[in-house]
């Protein structure tokens, strides 16, 4: 996968990416106000394809995953931080969108075409020439990733199951 | 020698020790989960599955997030969520009685030694019990509810130690937005942050639950406080017999990952200026800051001990602003009713508001634009509660009740009585 790169701070909240007000709809709508009170324009302008960068503590605060799923709701292929919160980086798994940790996100700008390699832990930077070593996701968290999260990784497991009673 | 939290995750993996980073699979003793990360977002997914719930009799349903139903798209939620409840014959539905942590607490659900999920960030309100405690997104639940296990990395101990006694005035919220201010939002690495020392000790269970609850802020998975008497006695309070549940905890010699001590008495009331709860500082630093609203509310800042300590500011004073009060339970209510805590705030121009989320969701009712708040609740991200031109400083109820009678932020230590 490759896009270009949405450059954000740290400690970008869920608050921020899902915001309150919205809860109450379905992800189309909550994904339209997707990052308006810190970057107002994102849920227009960003492309399927791009990549969320973040600096330190990437998705605080909230349980909410659709926090995540507006971001995948967009087109967002991937995320690079240099950190992730817990919660968060377990629900953007769950919701099969590439969280990968990159102690060096901060060397990526705004608009740098980026060439992501989740398995592998990778990051081209096609507009530097750059290769950013990440860490890769966890071995037992990758099978779930590659379903597409933890929905249909259930789906084929109960569906596996269910084939051999 | 184990640290609490490996004795707890070990016990839930059914192995009879664990390692610190492994990743384990542990078996769920209770999920809970509300009104928005719940039915309305697992229904479609279980019929997708076509799968059952694993265990009714596990599962803790809470309305809380749209409530009071402002809308319809509220009011659907709820619908969803009761006929669920219903549906799947979950017995223990609680529906407009309190925040979902709240009502986990006061009606004994909690237990020493449990493992526990929560479909909300604030989950590790439970680690106040010793039980381990940890909030996932609804999709995570699914899972859960699904097969009852869940994956854990086995978390590491950073341990917070704190010596002596807090001054009067000062809280468990002062304790966590300094903690927040001082290794910031991140500061917990998601691993298990226990809290120690005489100065806990001596805290009652509600503000224990203070202490765990915002280990969300602090960046922990789960926080965690070792059982003892008065967790004994609390449980015993409402007709449940623990035997001695001191064998939870981290045992001398145990291989942490930081440790950090601090004086109690040397901790001063703290105000977390927006946009975040690590901005904070001593109140004296924000002292003058105008307001518009006060508002003692949430899961964080309304239990009946911050009602309480709200009034022993307020009684025979008036507030100067805008004071507005949200008790986290239903039942927390009554008792502060019955004993004068009610009436004290009431008398001093407080609005009671619904047993919910409130305007600390932000999901309903909000503050109006440019409103200058100070607040007994966990966050103050920009939006959060209101327009982004809505300015949240947080703080202890002792603070926010002081600054209410002012108008202005004070240390709340000149206004005792």
């Amino acid at each position: 996968m490759s896009g270009r790169a949405w450059v954000l701070g740290d400690n970008v909240d869920t608050d921020a990416l899902a915001p309150g007000k919205y809860m109450k709809f379905g992800i189309e709508e909550i994904a339209k106000h997707c990052l308006e009170a810190v970057n107002p324009g994102f849920a227009a302008r960003v492309r399927p394809g791009d990549v969320v960068v973040g600096g330190r503590n990437f998705g605080a605060g909230s349980s909410r995953e659709q926090a995540p799923q507006a971001l995948k709701h967009l087109g967002v292929a991937a995320l690079v931080a240099e950190s992730f919160a817990g919660l968060f980086y377990r629900n953007a798994l769950n919701l099969g969108l590439p969280a990968l940790a990159c102690r060096d996100a901060k060397r990526i700008r705004a608009g740098d075409r980026l060439r992501v390699h989740p398995e592998a832990g990778r990051i081209e930077n096609e507009t530097t020439g750059e290769t950013l070593a990440c860490e890769p996701i966890p071995p037992h968290l990758m099978q779930m990733v590659r379903d597409g999260g933890l929905l249909p990784h259930l789906e084929k497991r109960l569906g596996k199951h269910h084939d051999t009673e | 020698m184990p640290t609490l939290a490996q004795k707890l995750v070990a016990r839930a993996a059914g192995r009879s020790s664990v390692t610190s980073g492994e990743i384990v699979t542990c078996k769920v003793d209770l999920a809970m989960f509300h009104d928005s990360s719940g039915p309305r977002r697992l229904q479609p997914m279980l019929e997708r599955l076509g799968a059952k719930v694993w265990d009714p009799e596990r599962i803790v349903l809470v309305t809380d997030h749209y409530l009071p139903a402002a809308d319809d798209e509220s009011r659907e939620i709820l619908r969803v969520t009761r006929d669920w409840a219903r549906q799947v014959g979950v017995r223990r539905f609680h529906d407009g009685v309190g925040i979902c942590h709240i009502v986990l607490a006061e009606n004994g659900y909690l237990r020493p030694g449990m493992f526990a999920v929560g479909g909300d960030s604030h989950s590790p309100t439970g680690g106040a019990f010793g039980a381990y405690m940890f909030g996932i997104g609804a999709t995570e639940m699914l899972g859960v509810v699904v097969t009852g296990e869940i994956w854990l990395r086995v978390p590491d101990t950073i341990l917070m130690q704190w010596n002596g006694r807090f001054h009067d005035g000062v809280s468990a919220k002062d304790v966590m937005l300094f903690l927040c201010a001082r290794f910031g939002l991140d500061g917990g690495r998601y691993q298990a942050v226990e809290y120690a020392g005489d100065a806990i000790r001596a805290l009652p269970m509600q503000e224990r639950m203070t202490l765990a609850n915002m280990t969300a802020e602090l960046g922990g998975q789960a926080g965690l406080i070792a059982p003892d008497e008065t967790t004994v006695a609390y449980l015993k309070a409402l007709g449940i017999k623990e035997g001695d549940p001191t064998t939870w905890r981290t045992d001398d010699g145990a291989e942490v990952l930081e440790r950090h001590e601090f004086d109690a008495g040397a901790l001063e009331p703290q105000v977390a200026a927006p946009y975040t709860p690590a901005n904070a500082r001593p109140a004296a630093e924000y002292r003058g800051t105008k307001l518009d609203i006060a508002y003692v509310g949430a899961c964080t800042g309304a239990k009946l001990e911050d009602l309480r300590m709200a009034a022993r500011v307020l009684k025979g004073r008036r507030s100067a602003v805008e004071l507005l009060v949200a008790p986290a339970s239903l039942r927390d209510q009554e008792q502060a009713r019955a004993e004068g805590t009610l009436g004290a705030l009431e008398a001093a121009g407080a609005q009671l508001l619904a047993n919910a989320c409130g305007v600390c969701a932000g999901y309903g009712s909000r503050f109006a634009p440019g409103s200058k708040v100070i607040s007994t609740t966990a966050r103050n991200f920009k939006g959060r509660m209101g327009d982004p031109s809505v300015e949240a400083y947080l703080a202890s109820p002792y603070t926010v009740a002081a600054s209410a009678v002012a108008g202005h932020i004070v240390d709340p230590r000149e206004y005792l009585q």
